[in-house]
């Protein structure tokens, strides 16, 4: 049983074809991982994936559910959650009020008691801000930044309350595109460190699109590799890597063979 | 000194009731970035509403207030929904042209249905006149300004605490992210033309109650322009300083220079301030300095 199916997926932008018949499955818990050079269609994928782009044909299967027409917010509630490569936080607000407001399709009392910010909005908001307190922010240890505001914060911390914020939304799947990029060494290591932690605390099942294959043979169960819109090879990260497909995609042909 | 105190007091009267107007303005352009040139009608079309509920349908103040409500949220749903959905990515000289020209038919729609001739409204607040110290503001000056202060305070908690609100500002920051919340964008564009509509017919029922109304009272509505750019278009507390502002500014140009130069001071000095202040800091006192990274 697969927690995330997609089933020959093709997108094209008018006669450019970037996604062609692309099948895969996720299992639950598994780290996902999708790679290929620069223009291979990784992103496409995620946005087919979250919504945001509708693909020409082919379906998504998530949780036993064809979400294929649903739109991004209804995914979202449902369970999907995403970072952005290029970070995506709310930019006049604190690290915690980004954070909240992952949690925002969880809040269940309406317009009125909310507009009033009556009984059961308050409690909610105090229940919700203790289970963010303990169960994301200590985790993810940004304890000392909460109270910022997020555009003053350094790069590599930046990615980390976008990954905060995604938590706090209590995903089934959870979407990374490239979680490490422009990160340095150190900073690598430690969201390489928190990705696996995720898996192993939380039973996320998680798909991370990346450009840094050290990182991604290290912790991925799985990496399904792309090329010109195609799935060229899928396995373990050692099957992958000596990959006859791969190598070409990677490294080209050798000249005269 | 008496005359300093009178066109201070009602300069800041006046103001408040255009940062309820410019109120309008920005909660719409704050969540989805377009400059709604109808404000000024849709401050104007609120005004007839609420003529048509109290006067030609007779009914008490406080009904008729509720219709005002109900009338302009609905009018700002219907036009985002019949007509700005449909022009998402369009470049925004199409947009703005779009919203100048539901301005027209705005106005004109206005004529036909209640003639271009002058009406008021029946008295909505007692008539004697508020006297602070040696100050005198007339009542409905006065009035207004209570009115349109809460209404602002009341539009200013909901957007800091509310679900709904919190939800509208996390799609004016980032409408990518705000969807990858859950948070339905196009639900937020909408509810973001009724409140901006909202504030602007309450803000017309305020100045028509003080000056009567004509189909052509949205011009009034042309002066949260300076209000709106001088407080930066995107900024709740932004709009009520610029009200403000501008509001004691026009008094003052009014009560000191028209008497030398034989009138109209009053109604040039906003766009004087509109003009100094896009040479000086363009993106307003408040308001979000866009940073392109090259």
């Amino acid at each position: 049983m697969s927690i995330l199916a997609v089933e020959d997926l093709s997108l094209s932008f008018g006669g450019l074809q970037v996604l062609q018949e692309v099948s895969f499955s996720v299992a639950p818990g598994e780290i996902f991982a999708i790679i290929g050079p620069n223009g291979a269609g990784k992103t496409s994928i995620l946005n087919c994936l979250g919504g945001f782009y509708r693909q020409d044909r082919g379906r998504i299967i998530f949780d036993g559910q064809d979400i294929s027409t649903l739109t991004p917010d209804r995914r979202a509630a449902l369970g999907l959650a995403r970072t952005f490569q290029n970070i995506a936080l709310f930019r006049g607000m604190t690290v915690l009020d980004n954070i909240k407001l992952g949690a925002h399709h969880r809040l269940r009392s309406g317009l009125l008691a909310a507009a009033l910010y009556w009984g059961r909005a308050h409690r909610e908001e105090m229940a919700l801000r203790r289970e963010i307190e303990d169960e994301v922010i200590d985790f993810l240890e940004i304890e000392s930044i909460r109270k910022q505001p997020v555009g003053a914060l350094a790069y590599g911390l930046q990615k980390r309350v976008e990954l905060a914020r995604a938590l706090a939304m209590r995903p089934k799947v959870l979407l990374m595109d490239e979680p490490v990029a422009g990160m340095n060494a150190e900073e690598t290591e430690d969201m390489a460190r928190f990705i696996l932690d995720i898996q192993e605390e939380r039973e996320i099942t998680i798909i991370i699109i990346e450009h840094d294959l050290h990182m991604i043979m290290d912790i991925s169960d799985r990496i399904m590799v792309l090329n010109f819109g195609r799935r060229i090879a899928e396995g373990r990260p050692d099957e992958v890597r000596r990959h006859p497909e791969v190598i070409k995609a990677y490294i080209g042909e050798q000249k005269g063979g | 000194m008496d005359i300093f105190l009178q066109l201070l007091v009602s300069g800041i009267a006046v103001g408040g009731i255009y940062a309820l107007i410019a109120l309008g303005f920005v909660l719409i352009y704050k969540a989805t970035s377009i400059i709604n040139f109808a404000t000024g009608e849709f401050m104007m079309i609120g005004a007839y509403i609420f003529y048509s509920a109290a006067v030609l349908a007779g009914w008490p103040p406080v009904p008729a207030f509720l219709v005002v409500l109900g009338g302009a949220a609905l009018l700002g749903m219907v036009v985002e929904f019949a007509i700005l959905r449909h022009m998402l990515g369009q470049p925004t000289i199409s947009i703005v042209m779009v919203t100048i020209g539901l301005s027209s038919i705005l106005t004109g729609l206005a004529e036909i249905i209640w003639s271009s001739d002058f009406k008021s409204f029946p008295p909505l607040f007692p008539r004697a006149p508020i006297i602070i110290g040696e100050v005198v503001i007339r009542s409905n000056l006065f009035w207004g300004f209570v009115v349109a202060m809460a209404v602002v305070v009341v539009f200013a908690l909901f957007f800091k605490y509310s679900k709904f609100g919190v939800a509208m500002r996390a799609t004016a920051g980032d409408q990518l992210a705000s969807y990858s919340m859950g948070i339905d964008v196009r639900v937020m564009f909408s509810v973001a033309w009724a409140f901006g509509a909202v504030a602007a017919a309450l803000g017309g029922l305020i100045i028509g109650n003080i000056g009567g109304i004509q189909p052509n009272l949205g011009h009034i509505g042309l002066k949260i322009f300076p209000v709106v750019i001088l407080g930066g278009l995107d900024s709740i507390g932004g709009a009520v300083l610029g009200g403000f502002i501008v509001g004691v500014v026009e008094n003052f140009a009014g009560g000191y220079l028209d008497p030398y130069v034989g009138g109209g001071v009053k109604d040039v000095a906003p766009f004087v301030i509109l003009v100094l202040i896009l040479l000086v800091r363009p993106y307003g006192l408040f308001g979000r300095e866009e940073i392109e990274r090259l």
